[in-house]
């Protein structure tokens, strides 16, 4: 007992005190690094946000919200008495809206469809084709997505750039997220619970609809928000589907507008440059919520 | 073979030359026969890995969900072959409680009770639904501690008490049978206790299945007990005898600690 005391009690520094120091500072010097590169880190996620809110936030106002951009004679006419340019980007709100929508429509009920497949037959060989099918469509840069919907899309089905165009190249770029979540989300489901479910005689279909979608539904919806999210920011695959349109639209077949696009149609328009930092914190902002609120739901699942 | 000798009691189940193998040539269970009383509580006991949960699993086909099972012999509820009717049907004929308790997460109190119904789109008016769920949770004595909070998550109660409202959950049928899988190895003394205290209660009304390692529950609950050993049935006996006078070699030394 007295010597395993004894033990316990040196201290390494009392043997070996020059090696300690050395230790020491190696190791204050590795926290040092570490606090450093992420102090860096940090600052520029906030000098990034900071940058859009001081350049930005003049531009918003009702107007904003409310009516399309400016021809560049006014905006420039506005500019050069010192005033706000007037108009807003209501047009590209409008678009990216609706193009989400519409690939959130397409892409959800397949993504869960082909999620549920691959949690359901996790060891057949088809599933890990298709898995990895999965992985090679994350990796495929979105101009090339872009290009293919315009040969299917805009060549032979819409005749042009168009709503529907657009909706399948973000569509095309949600779906590995939505099906990657949907079955990750439901491998976390004990199978307990669909054996409760099969005990009261409930058919297989009606398992999966009232208890392995309803349970995971915290675990699909963050992937879902996150697929938005990424997708909202897409300019290249909208350049060569949707175009741009310089009002409102509805019509599915016909061109739209979008943030990203107006932002880069602000870009080269030296009158306009005012809109880009405005149009970009908007941008921001609603990536930023989508993210927090998918966050949310993650921490708040079911068991 | 032992058939079961004290039969006090018409048979509701009985099961004729049951075979199991999870994979071709390894039985799970071997050739076993026996008729279940009516009203009773039935333990099974036995060593682990030697066939109990198989048996239990078979007596309402949940172990179908393992594709490459394969079965031979039968099972008859009360003259109908279960190898014939519809599982759905079966299993609300024959309801389940599992080794931990597994209520439904999304769904409150009130709803685990009827998700049976409310899974398989069984309308129900309202005041027939309300009735159901407060005999029910009477039935596993929770009413009294649920009664103000039914429309909270059923994942808010304690252990013993999820296991409860899973019971409740496979009452709600008005099963004939209910068939339970070491239903307390996860539960406290007390909670066990009440458990207990509820299956003597309720098999007046269903026949009770218990799958048990737990020799002094079966003593103290059970009229009849099963011992198995690597898949075989070795002794069937009203519980009295088997714990006083056991027949074989094997279930003395299991009953005595011997091994188990
Ligand atoms: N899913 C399974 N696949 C293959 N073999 C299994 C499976 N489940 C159980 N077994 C085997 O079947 C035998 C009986 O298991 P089980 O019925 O679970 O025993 P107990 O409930 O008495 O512990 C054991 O040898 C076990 O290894
Ligand atoms: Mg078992």
């Amino acid at each position: 007992m007295g010597i395993v005391n004894k033990h316990t009690k040196i201290n390494r520094a009392d043997i070996y005190p020059d090696h300690f120091g050395r230790r020491k500072f190696k190791n204050n010097l590795f926290l040092g690094t570490v606090i450093f590169f992420s102090l860096i880190t940090i600052s520029f996620v906030f000098l990034i946000i900071g940058t859009l809110v001081v350049k930005g936030y003049h531009q918003i106002n009702w107007a904003f919200f409310t009516q399309t951009p400016p021809d560049t004679f006014t905006a420039m006419m506005a500019k050069s008495s010192g005033q706000l340019i007037p108009g807003g980007i209501i047009n590209g709100i409008t678009g990216t809206l609706y193009l989400v929508a519409i690939a959130s429509l397409i892409a959800i009920p397949f993504g869960i469809l082909i999620g549920i497949y691959l949690y359901e037959n996790s060891s057949k060989r088809y599933a890990s084709f298709i898995r990895d099918i999965t992985d090679v469509l994350q990796g495929v840069p979105s101009i090339v997505v872009g290009l293919i919907v315009y040969l299917w899309v805009v060549v032979h089905i819409t005749r042009g750039y168009s709503v529907l165009a657009g909706s399948t190249a973000l569509a095309i770029m949600m779906l590995p997220l939505i099906i990657r979540s949907t079955e990750e989300a439901m491998k976390m489901i004990p199978d307990t619970l669909k054996e409760a479910a099969i005990a009261l005689g409930t058919p297989y279909y009606k398992v999966v609809l009232r208890v392995l979608i309803p349970t995971s539904f915290s675990g699909i919806m963050t992937g879902i928000l996150l697929a938005i999210s990424r997708i909202m920011g897409e300019t290249a695959p909208l350049m060569l589907t949707t175009l741009g349109n310089p009002a409102i639209n509805w019509n599915i077949t016909k061109p739209v507008s979008a943030v990203p696009l107006l932002i880069w149609q602000f870009y080269n328009d030296p009158n306009m440059v005012d809109l880009i930092w405005s149009s970009t914190l908007f941008l921001m902002g609603f990536v930023l919520i989508l993210n927090l609120l998918a966050k949310w739901i993650a921490a708040k699942r079911n068991f | 073979m032992n058939e079961n000798n004290i039969n006090t009691q018409p048979a509701i189940l009985s099961i004729e030359n049951l075979s199991i193998a999870y994979d071709k040539d390894k039985l799970a269970v071997k050739n076993v026969s026996a008729t279940i009383e009516k009203n009773s509580i039935t333990a099974i006991m036995g060593p682990s890995g030697c066939g109990k949960t198989t048996l239990l699993r078979a007596i309402n086909r949940m172990h179908e969900l393992y594709p490459n099972i394969s079965t031979t012999g039968i099972i008859k509820l009360s003259n109908d072959n279960i190898y014939e009717m519809s599982t759905i049907k079966l299993r609300r004929k024959i309801g389940m409680v599992f080794q931990r308790p597994n209520p439904f997460p999304t769904l409150s109190i009130y709803d685990n009770v009827v998700a049976g119904y409310k899974m398989n789109d069984i309308h129900l008016k309202r005041l027939e639904r309300d009735e159901i769920v407060e005999t029910s949770l009477r039935d596993v004595t929770l009413w009294d501690e649920v009664k103000d909070s039914l429309h909270k998550k059923g994942t808010f109660l304690s252990g013993g008490q999820q296991q409860r409202l899973c019971i409740a959950r496979a009452l709600a049928f008005k099963p004939d049978v209910i068939l339970l899988d070491e239903p307390t190895s996860a539960l406290d003394p007390v909670a066990t206790a009440k458990i207990e205290d509820l299956l003597v209660d309720l098999k007046k009304q269903y026949t009770i299945v218990l799958v048990t390692h737990n020799m002094s529950q079966a003593a103290r609950i059970s009229d009849n007990s099963m011992f198995m050993y690597m898949g075989e049935l070795i002794e069937y006996e009203d519980t009295k005898t088997m714990f006083t006078n056991p027949k074989d070699k094997r279930t003395e030394g299991y009953l005595t600690g011997k091994f188990g």
